[in-house]
């Protein structure tokens, strides 16, 4: 019996083969093969998870300043107070303390007063001044007027305070709180489109506050940078990729611009500061050096590219245009350049848009300064959007955050523009050899 | 008339230079039908005396801008008073500024004197007769060039060789703006740093472990005596960074892996470019979104588990510069991951090999030295990056290794220093500079050794 059991196929022991040592390790080596990749995709879902995170952040604290709460006051431009020969200089705060004087009639005290007072922005009284000058007419007549609400009243309509904290700790008090409740149901409080935030330039009150002198800096920095860099990009592309000879000369150039693409963009500040504002003696915070030192920092994004994009052409068309009996400037000014200008732009475009968005260059020449007017020329001092938001980072005021957001949502929409046109550019006129 | 004026009436002339020379050049031909006499074509002699006309004139007209300005302050300051000029360097600079303000009417620190209002209508009177000289030269330089040119055209002036020439000219001084952008950063740098080594020994700088830079501006405040050691600087540089290459090497690694081995057609089209947005976005808004979102967020996670975490760690810097950093790394790897040759894979398949093997064992071991050359230029990146470390890093520069603690940087320093300050020789200013250098040096290793890495790997598998 023992025998017969001995020799049956399944107890037999034969020796081991390596498809077994295989099989064995088969299962343990595709859990790891489903870990690596599980490990893939999450690092792909961490960045886009990190993207969408960054985006819903910035906007869910900009989209709201789009809207500013207003306050209507009902003045009356009493021509007590506004003489015919000093229209400008008249006591335009007066009137705004006396319109919301007459309409909380029973708040007496200083202190009182003064917090009523802080309801509405310091802006309302340049407005009524305007409306003024403008039509004199209106002088001895009671009108309702839409002024800005003060920063903090805003933050409070928008949500953006909170009403059951204690008193000591919220910006806006209790009679305060009352005060707008009322003006709230009596249909005097309005949020309406934010117009300030696109025309005026910068200020200290938050509701006063606008990016168009940010945004006039930032064109006037890329027209600078633009009118430079892009030909001269182009011509060092163009004589290291058609003309030059392979020597140390040229090797020393292409070693410096692939160096110069990844300095640090704010040792391109440092150079700006000492060569062009302490050796050149060119005015602070001016658009034109801004321009310069971007120049300096997208020339290597725009060679870089541009050489790319005359590498792509094929040698056939050169051979060609010389075959014909053009000069070897001939054969590149008319047959290759055209060829591979759609690359060169795009390469352009995009070293302009990042040129848009770098701040720490900007700093280091003075374009940090807090300037209300809206820069007019090359040499006014000015500041750029990044700049801006580097500044209202800073602003302590909680209506500034808000501001910041919405900078920011503008900057990301111009680079998005930008870079959608440097994509479509590319898609149109792409060429495959 | 203003620089701008004249340099448009300029171009202006130039332009005319070109119809003037090309006229000529069809006059001595002949007529159309002579044209075929001609050595070039209308248009290059056109295009010489455009050149002739203009390229004189614009040189002066750049040259004389660059100069205008130092030379008229030095004549003003020879005009002086004597008591004035006896004063020392920084009180004279001082005094020039205040006639330059004067001169362009912006407002005067202090009373305004007599000798000031002189000196203030001295310089602007020299302004005037430099800016009317300059014009006069510019446009009579501008016009006898048109005139020789013209003269000279002749059928057999070999007008597109000379052209051609100078256009190549051009082109070569273009392509070496590089050079001199870079010896522009290196002198500049260097200059204001050998006048910082001067008051602090380079020794103090790079080993002292006391950073604060503080200076007393009177000799007789007290508290703020200055300290130039830079050790507590570098270390939080070199911490954040780690922090950042923690976060941004293997989730750069991995997407890039993922994205050419794994993922179809369709999610790499549609991931990547996604991926890409983050290497577009701003470094102010990463810097924002550090300072509102996450230094806030990683502070309340870490006092909820008992841990003292200051509102400004290092932590959340160094993670927002990670993120910053992950498309760098992705779509480098990505590159010298699709530079390994399909052979290596398939020879490893038909090993047997599962992907994932494959990958870890042949496909990276491959592709090691472009990916420690990209991660040597993320490093280099992130070293250099500002406005992250500017808007959620502190200002204290604490001995530390810990990344819940606040600690400086390099660039934060740098901003710090220089921003606002206008004082040129004291240290506290010309210790950006050091610092400048230093940063520019250390950049440039890693990039230099990346950089070569990097081609050495191209050329291995071409």
């Amino acid at each position: 019996m023992n025998n017969t059991e001995n020799i049956t196929p399944h107890s037999k022991k034969r020796p081991e083969r390596t498809l077994d040592i295989v099989n064995r390790g088969l299962a343990r080596r595709y859990r790891a093969e489903q870990r690596f990749r599980l490990y893939g995709l999450s690092a792909i879902i961490a960045s886009l998870l990190f993207l969408s995170f960054l985006f819903i952040s910035i906007f869910s604290n900009g989209y709201t300043t789009f809207q500013q709460t207003f306050i209507k006051l009902n003045v009356f431009f009493d021509p007590e107070h506004l003489h015919q020969e000093s229209l400008a200089t008249a006591d335009y705060q007066g009137l705004v303390k006396r319109s919301l004087g007459s309409m909380f009639p029973d708040v007496k005290g200083r202190s009182d007063k003064r917090m009523l007072y802080g309801l509405v922005s310091s802006g309302a009284s340049y407005q009524l001044r305007e409306l003024v000058l403008k039509n004199a007419d209106i002088i001895g007549k009671t009108q309702a007027v839409w002024v800005p609400a003060d920063d903090d009243v805003d933050m409070l309509i928008k949500g953006h305070f909170d009403r059951e904290a204690p008193e000591a700790e919220r910006r806006i008090k209790d009679r305060q709180l009352a005060w707008i409740d009322q003006m709230e149901s009596e249909g005097r409080i309005k949020k309406k489109f934010n117009r300030a935030f696109f025309t005026s330039g910068d200020s200290r009150e938050p509701e006063l506050a606008g990016i168009w002198g940010a945004v006039v800096g930032s064109f006037l920095t890329l027209v600078v940078t633009l009118i430079l860099s892009f030909p001269i990009g182009v011509a060092a592309a163009v004589y290291l990729e058609e003309f030059a000879s392979k020597n140390r000369w040229t090797d020393l150039i292409e070693v410096n611009i692939n160096n110069l693409a990844a300095v640090p963009s704010i040792v391109f500040g440092l150079l700006g500061l000492a060569v062009f504002l302490n050796f050149f003696g060119l005015p602070r915070s001016a658009p034109i050096v801004g321009g310069l030192v971007l120049t300096l920092m997208t020339l290597p994004v725009i060679i870089i590219a541009s050489r790319s994009a005359l590498k792509s052409v094929p040698p056939s068309i050169r051979e060609a245009a010389l075959g014909v009996g053009a000069s070897k400037m001939q054969m590149v000014a008319h047959h290759v350049i055209p060829l591979a200008l759609p690359g060169m732009l795009t390469g352009t475009i995009i070293g302009m848009a990042r040129a848009l968005g770098e701040t720490a260059p900007l700093l280091m020449i003075g374009m940090v300064a807090f300037i209300v007017d809206i820069p007019r020329g090359f040499t006014d001092p000015s500041t750029a959007l990044p700049v801006q938001i580097f500044l209202w980072a800073d602003s302590p005021e909680r209506a500034f955050v808000e501001r910041t957001s919405a900078a920011i949502i503008i900057l990301l929409a111009f680079l998005i523009t930008m870079n959608a046109a440097a994509v479509v550019l590319r898609k149109k006129f792409e060429r495959r050899w | 008339m203003s620089p701008t004026t004249l340099l448009i009436l300029l171009l202006g002339l130039s332009a005319l230079a070109y119809y003037v020379g090309r006229r000529r050049a069809f006059a001595v031909a002949g007529g159309g039908a002579g044209i075929k006499h001609l050595h070039s074509r209308p248009v290059y002699y056109g295009a010489l005396t455009a050149v002739w006309c203009g390229i004189p004139a614009l040189l002066l007209f750049g040259f004389w801008l660059m100069f205008e300005s130092s030379i008229i302050t030095h004549l003003v300051v020879a005009d002086l008073p004597e008591a004035i000029q006896n004063l020392p360097e920084a009180r004279i600079n001082l005094i020039v500024n205040d006639i330059k303000n004067l001169v362009s009417g912006n407002i005067v620190s202090g009373e305004v004197d007599p000798v000031m209002q002189a000196a203030a209508d001295h310089y602007r009177s020299l302004q005037s007769t430099s800016t009317a000289a300059l014009a006069v030269c510019a446009i009579a330089l501008a016009i006898i060039g048109i005139v020789a040119a013209r003269a000279k055209i002749a059928p057999t002036l070999r007008a597109r060789n000379v052209v051609e020439k100078v256009i190549k000219y051009i082109l070569i001084a273009c392509s070496t703006i590089a050079i001199f952008t870079t010896i522009g950063i290196v002198l500049s740098v260097l200059y204001e740093a050998i006048r910082f080594f001067k008051i602090i020994p380079v020794t103090e700088f790079l080993f002292g472990l006391q950073w604060s830079p503080q200076m007393a501006i009177r000799a007789d405040q007290v508290g703020s005596s200055g300290a130039f050691g830079a050790v507590p600087v570098f270390l939080g540089t070199a911490l954040i960074s780690a922090i950042a290459m923690v976060v941004a090497v293997p989730v750069g690694l991995m997407s890039a892996i993922y994205l050419s081995e794994y993922a179809n057609k369709k999610f790499r089209a549609a991931a990547k470019p996604l991926i890409e947005i983050l290497a577009g976005v701003p470094t102010v808004v990463y810097g924002f979104f550090a300072a509102l979102t996450v230094a806030p967020f990683i502070r309340d996670t870490g006092s909820h588990l008992g841990l003292g975490v200051s509102s400004e760690s290092a932590l959340a810097a160094g993670l927002v510069m990670g993120i910053m950093i992950i498309p760098f790394v992705s779509s480098l790897s990505d590159d010298f991951i699709n530079a390994v040759p399909q052979s290596l894979r398939d020879g490893a398949y038909s090993l047997g090999a599962t992907q994932s093997e494959t990958i870890r064992q042949v496909i990276l071991p491959a592709a090691l030295p472009g990916i420690v050359g990209g991660v040597l230029l993320a490093v280099s990146r992130a070293i250099g990056e500002t406005m992250i470390v500017v808007m959620a890093a502190g200002l204290a520069a604490n001995l530390t290794v810990n990344p819940l603690k606040t600690v400086t940087t390099v660039t934060v320093q740098i901003v710090t220093l220089l921003v606002g300050d206008q004082e040129f020789d004291s240290p506290k200013t010309l210790a950006a500079f050091a610092l400048g250098l230093l940063l520019f040096v250390v950049t440039l290793i890693l990039n230099v050794i990346a950089l070569h890495v990097v081609r050495k790997y191209r050329e291995q598998y071409e």
